[in-house]
C-alpha cells in the first residue's frame, strides 16, 4: 500500500480545514488536506447568510460588543455550551473578519445615511453614521441583541472558501480531492494518520501524520431531508467513533432550519427573515408573533422550527403533493432588494422551485440543517481519548452551540476555531515527536483492506442492498429524532436501528465497486451511519429533558437539576449502543442558567430538590 | 399526464478493464418539479447502482455537476425535466479528465489555473490583529464580489473553441478571475504584472470571440464584458510599451 508522509493532515478542506491547515503552513509544516470533492465544492461554500462577529460597525449594530454576542450565543445554546469556548470565539470573531478581509473577502460595507429596514413587514428608517462608512457591514440574525452578521451578498460562505482556498494556493497547501479517509491509524494512545481511499481509483492509500484533524463538516445526511450536501453523512465523525476511544458529544442535538424549500430541501438563507420577510400559514396569515411577540420570525431556529411544527399541527399547514408546509413572504422587501441582497435566494425560487419570489411566496418547512455533536475536543480544539487528533467546525463539538446554535454562529466558528486549532496543532508539532509502530499500522491497512476486499468479493451475493438499508435508517430518524420526539418512539427506534445496523453489516454489492463506483463508497460508511443514527437516537431517548433542539413531548421541562450537562457517545468495539457518559456542560457559568426570553417553556432550576421518590 | 423520460446516458468506467465507452439507457416516469439531480438519484438507487456522477450541494452553488444535456453544458442540479424533451442525452463535459461516466476532474485543472493567474491578493501589507480593517468603498465591494462568484463548474471551458484547440487556454473562468483581482485595490499587481499572465495567447488573444461561455455560464457571469475590459487594459500597456514617450 503506498504510503504518505505529512506534518498535519487535515481530513477536510471546507473552511475549518483549511483554516487550520493555514496555521500550520505558516509556521513552517508540510500539510495535506484531503477533501470528498474539490476543495471549493465543500458545503462551506453553500452558507448564503453570514459570520457573526461584533464589530459594531452598523448602526443596528452601535453599542454591540463581545460581551453581548456571548450572552446572544449562551441563551442561544439554551445553557447547553462550554462558556469558556463561547468566550473565546465571540473575542476572536472580530480579529477572524480583518484578517478575512485582509485576505481578500469582499465583505460588503457600510454606506452612510439614512436607509430604510424591515422588521416584521414593517418599514422603518436607520442612518449609517459617516465616520463608519467603508467599515465591515453586518446584518440581522435570528437570536441576537444586534444587528452582527458579517456577509459578502448572500454567497458569504463562497465568498470566504474561496479567498481561504486562494490562500491555501499561494502559501502551498496540498489538497487532495477525490478521497476520503475510511479509518484512523492509532496505537491506542497517538493518531497517527488515516487509511485513505482514494475515490477515482478505489485503491486505498496510508496518510501517515504527527497531526491529524478532522474537519469533514456535519451528518445530517443520515436524515432523509437535509439541506446539508450530499457529501455530508458524518465520515470524520464515524472514523473517530470507530476508534472506541474518542466521544462524540451531544449527538442528539440537532438543528432543524425554518426555511428548507419544498420539495427540494434547500436552504434559504435566515437573512430573508432577519431583512424583514415573514412566515404566513395557509390564510396567509402571519403567526410567529403570536408565539414569540418580542423575537417573532427571528426568535433562534430552535423556536422557530417548533412553533411552525406546532403551527401545522393546529391544521395551519399547506397542503402539497410533498407534504405540509408554510410560506415564507418576501415580496415587500422590493425588487431590488431581492435581487441584489438576495441574490441568492432569487436564484433558488426561480431555479429549483420555478416560482419568482419577487411576487410569489415560498414554499418551507424545517428541515435538518446542523449537527451540533460531534468528535468531542478540549478548548484548545484537541480531541478525547487521542493524542495527535484533533477537530474543528460543524464535525467537532468544541462546544460552543450547546443544544442549538445561531445562525452566522457556525460559518464564523469554522474560521476562529480553524484559526485556534490550526495553531494548536502547530504547537504541537514544534513540540512533539511521533513513532510510527509499523505493525500496529500493517494490521490496520490489512483490516481495512479486508473490509473492501470482502465486499468485492460477494458481488451480487444474496446480501442485503445498501440503498435499502439506509432507506430504513431515514425512515427511523423521520419519527424518531424530528423536531418532537418522545420516549415511546424514541425506544422503538433505537431496537429498530439495532437491527438496521446488523443488516449495514451484511451488504452486497449489486455492482462490481471498482473505480469511483458510489455504491461501494456506500457500503463501507453504511454502518458508521447507522451508528451515528443510534449515537443521535439513543442519546436522545436517554436525555429526558427538553434543551435547546432536543424537545421532549413526554419531557417538556428545561432540567438543570439533571441535565446540565453534555452527552458523550463512545462505541466500544463490538458494542451493539454507544456507551454514554456524561459530562458538566461548561467548567464555569459566566452567566448562570436562565430564561432566553424566547421559546417558552419551564425550567426546573438546578437547585430544585427531587421529587421524593 | 406524466410523462416517460428516457435517459440516453454516457457509460465509461476507465477503472474496470471490461468497460467500453457506450451510451446506457434508462426510463423514468416524471414527476412534479423533477431535476437531473433528483432523476439522477433515483437511478442509480433503484435501477443501476454504479452509475458515476458528482452531485454535491445539489443547489446550484458548488459547481459539481456540470455535463453536457441534450447538448449543452449546465448544471444537473438545477435543469429542471420539465424544461427538457422526453428523450434526454446526458455526457460527461468534454475537455476534463475523465473520472467515470459523467464524472469529470475539473479539480485538477481549476488547482492548476489559480495557480498560473496567482489567483490571490498580492501585497506588502502584513496583517495587523490590533487595527480597524481597511475600509473600501461598498460598491467596489460588491463589484468585486460580482466576479468572484464563479462556481468553477468547468462550463464556459467546455462550451470553449479555443481550449478544444489549445490545452493551455485560460478559459473564461481564468481571465475573469484575473478581473477579480484587476479591480480589488488590495492586489497591488501593477498592469505589466498582469499582463505578463494574460497577454498572450494563453490568454486574452487566443479567444476566438465565440462567447459560448457567457452563453452557458449557469451564474450569469459577465465574462464577455471582462474579457473586453481586460483587452483594452492591455492594449494600452501594450501601447505604452511601444511608444517610449508614453512609459
Amino acid at each position: 500500500m503506498q504510503t504518505i508522509f505529512t506534518d498535519g493532515l487535515c481530513i477536510g478542506a471546507g473552511l475549518a480545514g483549511e483554516r487550520a491547515a493555514l496555521e500550520m503552513a505558516e509556521a513552517g509544516f508540510e500539510v495535506i488536506c484531503l477533501s470528498l470533492v474539490p476543495a471549493r465544492r465543500s458545503h462551506s461554500v453553500a452558507a448564503q447568510g453570514g459570520m457573526q462577529a461584533a464589530l459594531g460597525n452598523c448602526a443596528m449594530g452601535e453599542g454591540d460588543c463581545p460581551d453581548v454576542h456571548f450572552e446572544d450565543t449562551v441563551k442561544g445554546s439554551d445553557w447547553g455550551c462550554d462558556q469558556e469556548v463561547a468566550r473565546t470565539f465571540v473575542d476572536t470573531a472580530p480579529v477572524e473578519m480583518r484578517r478575512l478581509a485582509h485576505w481578500g473577502v469582499p465583505w460588503n460595507r457600510v454606506v452612510p445615511g439614512p436607509k430604510t429596514y424591515y422588521k416584521g413587514g414593517k418599514a422603518f428608517e436607520k442612518v449609517e453614521a459617516e465616520e463608519k462608512s467603508g467599515l465591515i457591514n453586518a446584518r440581522a440574525f435570528g437570536g441576537t441583541a444586534k444587528w452582527r452578521t458579517c456577509f459578502a451578498s448572500d454567497g458569504t460562505g463562497h465568498a470566504v472558501l474561496y479567498t481561504m482556498d486562494n490562500r491555501a494556493a499561494q502559501l502551498g497547501v496540498t489538497v487532495v480531492d477525490r478521497t476520503e479517509a475510511i479509518a484512523l491509524i492509532h496505537d491506542g494512545e497517538n493518531c497517527l494518520g488515516a487509511i485513505v481511499r482514494c475515490l477515482r481509483t478505489g485503491e486505498l492509500v496510508t496518510y501517515l501524520a504527527r497531526a491529524t484533524m478532522i474537519a469533514t463538516g456535519g451528518f445530517g445526511r443520515i436524515y432523509r431531508n437535509s439541506t446539508n450536501a450530499v457529501i455530508n453523512d458524518g465520515g470524520g465523525c464515524i472514523i473517530a467513533q470507530d476508534t472506541g476511544l474518542v466521544p462524540l458529544g451531544n449527538m442528539e442535538a440537532v438543528q432543524f432550519h425554518p426555511t428548507g424549500i419544498v420539495p427540494s430541501d434547500i436552504l434559504v438563507t435566515e437573512g430573508c427573515r432577519g431583512d424583514g420577510g415573514t412566515l404566513l400559514d395557509k390564510d396567509q396569515q402571519r403567526f410567529m408573533h403570536e408565539y414569540e411577540p418580542e423575537k417573532a420570525e427571528l426568535a433562534s431556529r430552535d423556536v422557530v422550527s417548533r412553533w411552525m411544527t406546532h403551527h401545522m399541527r393546529q391544521g395551519k399547514g399547506v397542503q402539497s403533493p410533498y407534504g405540509e408546509h408554510l410560506w415564507l413572504d418576501i415580496r415587500h422587501l422590493g425588487e431590488e432588494h431581492i435581487r441584489t441582497k438576495l441574490r441568492e435566494v432569487d436564484e433558488i425560487c426561480q431555479s429549483f422551485l420555478g416560482v419568482d419570489p419577487v411576487d410569489s411566496l415560498i414554499a418551507v418547512r424545517p428541515t435538518q440543517h446542523y449537527s451540533m455533536g460531534g468528535v468531542r475536543t478540549d478548548g484548545t480544539g484537541a480531541a478525547y481519548g487521542l493524542k495527535g487528533l484533533f477537530s474543528a467546525g460543524e464535525a467537532c463539538c468544541w462546544d460552543m452551540h450547546g443544544f442549538n446554535r445561531l445562525g452566522g454562529n457556525s460559518l464564523a466558528e469554522t474560521v476562529v476555531a480553524g484559526g485556534i486549532v490550526g495553531k494548536t496543532m502547530a504547537e504541537f508539532l514544534a513540540g512533539c515527536e511521533v513513532s510510527f509502530p509499523t505493525a500496529t499500522i500493517r494490521d490496520i491497512e490489512k483490516r481495512e483492506q479486508e473490509r473492501m476486499d470482502g465486499l468485492l468479493s460477494n458481488v451480487g451475493g444474496d446480501g442485503e442492498d445498501a440503498f435499502q438499508v439506509r432507506e430504513a435508517m431515514f425512515d427511523v430518524l423521520d419519527y424518531a429524532a424530528g423536531i418532537y420526539r418522545n420516549g415511546t418512539d424514541l425506544e422503538r427506534g433505537v431496537a429498530e436501528l439495532q437491527e438496521i445496523h446488523q443488516r449495514s453489516l451484511n451488504v452486497s454489492l449489486k455492482s462490481n465497486g471498482l473505480g469511483a463506483n458510489p455504491e461501494i463508497a456506500l457500503a463501507l460508511k453504511l454502518p458508521g451511519m447507522v451508528r451515528l443514527a443510534l449515537s443521535v437516537t439513543y442519546g436522545a431517548l436517554m436525555r429526558t429533558e427538553s434543551r435547546g433542539s432536543h424537545t421532549r413531548e413526554d419531557h417538556p421541562e428545561r432540567n438543570d437539576r439533571d441535565w446540565l450537562n453534555r452527552t458523550l457517545a463512545y462505541w466500544k468495539p463490538g458494542a451493539e449502543l454507544p456507551l454514554l457518559e456524561y459530562e458538566p456542560a461548561s467548567p464555569s457559568m459566566a452567566i448562570p442558567p436562565g430564561d432566553r426570553g424566547y421559546g417558552g417553556g419551564k425550567i426546573i432550576s438546578a437547585d430544585e430538590p427531587k421529587p421524593s421518590e | 399526464m406524466a410523462r416517460t423520460l428516457r435517459f440516453h446516458v454516457f457509460r465509461y468506467n476507465p477503472q474496470d478493464p471490461a468497460s467500453t465507452p457506450h451510451m446506457d439507457a434508462y426510463v423514468l416516469d416524471e414527476t412534479e418539479s423533477m431535476t437531473l439531480y433528483i432523476a439522477l438519484t433515483r437511478i442509480r438507487e433503484e435501477q443501476d447502482p454504479s452509475l458515476m456522477f458528482d452531485f454535491c450541494c445539489r443547489a446550484g452553488v458548488c459547481g459539481s455537476c456540470a455535463m453536457v444535456i441534450n447538448g449543452r453544458p449546465g448544471l444537473g442540479c438545477h435543469t429542471k425535466t420539465a424544461d427538457l424533451p422526453e428523450r434526454i442525452t446526458l455526457l460527461p463535459l468534454p475537455f476534463f479528465k475523465l473520472v467515470g461516466d459523467l464524472g469529470v476532474d475539473t479539480g485538477t485543472w481549476f488547482r492548476e489555473m489559480y495557480t498560473r493567474v496567482e489567483s490571490w491578493i498580492h501585497t506588502e501589507k502584513q496583517f495587523d490583529p490590533a487595527s480597524e480593517e481597511e475600509r473600501m468603498d461598498n460598491e467596489t465591494a460588491e463589484q468585486i464580489y460580482e466576479l468572484d462568484r464563479c462556481i468553477e463548474c468547468g462550463c464556459c471551458v467546455a462550451a470553449c473553441g479555443t481550449a478544444r484547440m489549445r490545452e493551455d487556454f485560460l478559459g473564461a473562468a481564468g481571465l475573469n478571475r484575473l478581473a477579480r483581482f484587476m479591480i480589488d485595490p488590495r492586489d497591488q499587481r501593477s498592469d505589466k504584472e498582469y499582463f505578463d499572465v494574460v497577454g498572450n495567447d494563453q490568454g486574452i488573444f487566443g479567444c476566438m470571440g465565440l462567447l459560448a461561455c457567457e452563453d452557458v455560464c449557469p451564474k450569469h457571469l459577465p465574462l464577455q464584458d471582462q474579457l473586453g475590459y481586460m483587452r483594452r487594459k492591455m492594449a494600452m500597456n501594450a501601447l505604452t510599451r511601444i511608444l517610449p514617450w508614453k512609459k
